[in-house]
This record gives structure tokens, sequence and C-alpha cells, in this order.
């Protein structure tokens, strides 16, 4: 045992970590922005807008991400006639595919909502768009939290498969290191603990807010539901 | 002229061959590539089936030992469920290929080089296999949460033993729960065998990924190895669905036809 080595690759090892973080920022942020269009796709009632929310789901959640990584990196150049280098491929596929997981959570978290809200939203005049916006999101984002921070720390761990296509964020890193020092038990057990770290972190945040939500509902959560009804 | 024209048609004619990408399919069966294709599904599929097996047996374990009255089983059982989930598959397949065989003694380091047929097979599966055994740990821990108190204490009040009112009561119905989310824990499974490739067993992914840099015929082997995967997704969750219900119980909720 010599863990010496890390603390010689430190930089470089840290870099990957970097790296790491921004390919998780990012594809969180886009899979997200993407998942929420999606998701309130596919509870639309319009079936040209419901049958592709659909099928696009249904097709990334049954492919593997890997297969998902290679089509964006060997096939899009093919497709679109120049490269599109490492970082932005990648990119390009964790937000596509992550997209369709994030777009179930979303629907899940409407669907969480009462049907009643909405029929009192529009009693009230209000149209669908204001509904979703100003009653019924605000209500499933906060539902949906705790499976969007365990979808985040997925994410953090499928960044972690950039490695087959060859770019240096931290895996990949720790095996260059490896290549070069010949280290792999010291090595890989610290990438093994980095990641632990992070992710139990993330673990623990996700279930102490489900907790907490679970409470919240317990004490409030009949408070919604008899409303006075204006006569 | 001359000089500066030739260099600019010899680009436009290298973009072209980029865009005019001739299909040939037939690299989906040829001689040595379709047995490759076809050894590689059939790995996919054993492989999946066997880790899921691991993953059965090992996570209904680890997922009773989270209910049970006792402070050690519980901390096992958690531990196990921590540590297996937040590292990467990928990191944790590397870990039982390149790491676990320098931790062992020697004697056991070159009997199991000797002796096992096919090192990074094996240690996919157990990899893959204990991998999944936290989420399915998980999945067990709920459906016996989701079980309703009032069933277990009508049962215990009606004179059965612990062993009588979980064979007869608990069981029964918590599986009837499980069986979606277990649908769905073992298509994840399914679709992580794709990362055994990484250690060198020549799955679906990792065929079609060897027939590409045989040949350059990426997009029609990538075509092919997403159809085996949405095919074989697809008759499971439709297998699941009839299986579901065939099983239900009146009372329950579930899907029906």
């Amino acid at each position: 045992m010599d863990w010496n080595v890390i603390t010689r690759n430190f930089e470089f090892l840290c870099g990957g970590l970097g790296l790491t973080f921004q390919l998780a920022a990012i594809s969180m942020v886009g899979g997200l922005l993407l998942g929420i269009i999606l998701g309130l796709a596919r509870l639309s009632s319009r079936k040209w807008i419901f049958v592709p929310a659909t099928l696009y789901v249904n097709l990334f959640r049954s492919l593997p991400l890997l297969l998902v990584i290679f089509w964006f990196y060997f096939l899009a150049p093919l497709i679109i006639g120049r490269p599109l280098g490492d970082f932005l491929s990648v990119i390009i596929a964790f937000i596509a595919f992550e997209a369709a997981y994030f777009a179930e959570i979303v629907r899940g978290g409407i669907q969480s909502i009462p049907r009643g809200q909405l029929e009192a939203g529009y009693s009230l005049g209000l149209r669908y768009h204001r509904i979703m916006l100003h009653i019924v999101l605000p209500q499933a984002l906060r539902n949906m939290i705790p499976p969007l921070v365990t979808q985040c720390v997925i994410i953090f761990q499928d960044t972690s498969l950039a490695y087959v296509i060859g770019l240096k964020e931290f895996l990949r890193r720790v095996s260059i290191t490896d290549l070069r020092e010949f280290r792999s038990v010291e090595l890989y057990l610290f990438a093994a603990l980095v990641y632990l770290a992070i992710c139990s972190l993330g673990a623990t945040l996700s279930s102490r807010l489900e907790r907490r939500k679970s409470i919240h509902s317990e004490r409030y959560g009949k408070a919604i539901l008899p409303v006075e009804a204006p006569c | 002229m001359l000089e500066e024209g030739f260099p600019e048609q010899a680009i436009r004619e290298s973009d072209c061959s980029v865009l005019n990408y001739t299909f040939d399919w037939s690299v989906l069966w040829r001689e040595p590539y379709g047995e490759l294709l076809l050894t590689g599904i059939f790995t996919t599929i054993h492989l999946s089936l066997l880790a899921w097996v691991l993953a059965l047996v090992v996570g209904i374990l680890v997922g009773v030992a989270r209910v049970l009255p006792n402070h050690l089983t519980r901390l096992v059982g958690f531990s196990y469920v921590q540590l297996f989930r937040n590292i990467p598959l990928l990191l944790q397949l590397f870990i039982w290929y390149f790491v676990l065989p320098l931790l062992l003694p020697r004697p056991a380091q070159s009997w199991l080089y000797r002796n096992v047929p096919d090192l990074p097979y094996f240690m996919s599966v157990v990899g893959l296999g204990l991998y999944t055994a936290s989420r399915v740990a998980e999945q067990v821990r709920a459906g016996l949460a989701s079980c309703p108190s009032g069933l277990y204490e009508a049962a215990s009040a009606s004179g059965l033993s612990t062993f009588h009112v979980y064979r007869y009561v608990i069981l029964p119905y918590a599986l009837r729960i499980i069986i979606p989310p277990f649908t769905a824990e073992f298509l994840t499974c399914f679709k992580n065998s794709a990362l055994a490739m990484t250690i060198g067993v020549m799955e679906t992914t990792g065929a079609s990924y060897q027939i590409d840099s045989l040949t350059y015929h990426g997009l029609e082997t990538t075509t092919a190895a997403s159809l085996v995967y949405i095919a074989i997704t697809l008759s499971v969750v439709l297998f699941m669905s009839w299986v579901e219900r065939r099983v239900w119980l009146h009372g329950m909720i579930g899907r029906r036809s």
C-alpha cells in the first residue's frame, strides 16, 4: 500500500472531480428543464403532444445509458456531418437520457396533486397554463424534491460513464493515473471513497427531505382539503 | 488558379464522404459479425438473469434484515445499501475485476486466475448482482412497510405464529405489491449489464462496439443493439403485466386488463 500516490496526483484527480461536477450540474439543469416539458406533455390531452412525448420517454427508458452515449458520440457526427467533441456529445446524451427519467418524476409529482385543485382553478376562471404555473407546479415541485434529489445522486454516478469515450472526468483520470503508477488498489478504493462520501451526502439529504415532507403533510395536509366554499 | 482550387475540392469531397454514409446492413449477419452479435445478445440475457438471481437472494435477505427488530441486522442492512448504492456501478465493476484479485493472498489469486474460466463474466455477474441487490433491498423494505399494520395485528390476533403470519398473510400481499417495482429493477439490471463491456465481456453493446471498430458501420450496429434492448424490455413489460393480472386479488388496487 502506498497512499502517497494520491497526494502525488492530487491536483490531476481534483481537476477530474471538477469536470465531473460540471457534467453533473449541466445534465441536472438541462435534464430537469426538458423533463418538465416532457412530463407536462405526457399529461396533455392533445394526442399529437402526448404520443411523441410518451414514445420519447419510453424509448430512452428502455436503452442503456452507455448505448445512448455511443449514439451521440459516434453517430451524431455521421448525421450532422461534423464531430461534436467529447464534452458536448456527452452532455447532449446525458440531457436527452436523464430528461426521460425526470419526466416520469414530474408526471408523478403532478399526478399527486388532487384533481380538485385543477377544477377549483378552472372555476376561479384561470386558464390551464395559469393553474399549472401558479397552483399545481409549486405544490408538485415540493412533492418531487426527494425523488429529484435521488435522481441527481444517480446522475452524479452516471457521469462516470463518460469514461467510455475517454472524457477526462474523475474516473478516467483515476484510471489514467493507474496506468502510469500501477497502484490500482489505492487509486480505485480512493475513488470509491470519494463517490461514497458525495453520494451519501445526497442520499441523506433526500431521505431527510422525505421525512420532513411526510411530517409536514401529516400536520398540514388535511388543511388543504376542506376549503370553505364561497357560497 | 488550379493550385488554389484543388485543396478546396479535396475538402468538399471529404465532406461528401462523411455525409454520404453508405448503409451496409449485412454487417449484422455477415460471416464473423452475425455470430458475434448473436452471442452478445445471449450473453446479455444470461448475464442479467444470473445477476438478477443473485440480486434477489441477497436483496431479500438485506431488505428483511432492515425491518427486523434487531439493531445489529438493521445496521448491517443499512450499511450494505448505503455502500452499494452510493458508488457508481462502473467503479464497482472495476473494483471487482481489477482490485479484488490484488487484495487476495497470492495462492488464492493464482487459483482465481487459473480456475475461473471467464473472470470478466464472473466478476460482472457478482458486481451487477450485488449492486442490484441494494436496490432490491430498498424495494423489499418499501413493500413490507406498505403492508397496513392492521393486517399484521389481525393475523396475530387470530392466533397465527410469526412465521405463519408472514407465510400466509403478509408475504402473499407484499409480494404482489412488489411486482411492479421488481419489474423496473430487473429492467435496470438488464440495461446495466451493458457496463460489463468495460471489463471485457462481449455482451450486446460490447459486440456492437466491436463490430463498429472492425467495419466502421456503427450506425447499423448501434441501431440493431438498440432494437434488441427495446424488444427485450417490451417483452418483459408485457409478460410482467400479464403476471400481475393473473395474481391480482379482489380489493387490491391494480391494473385491470
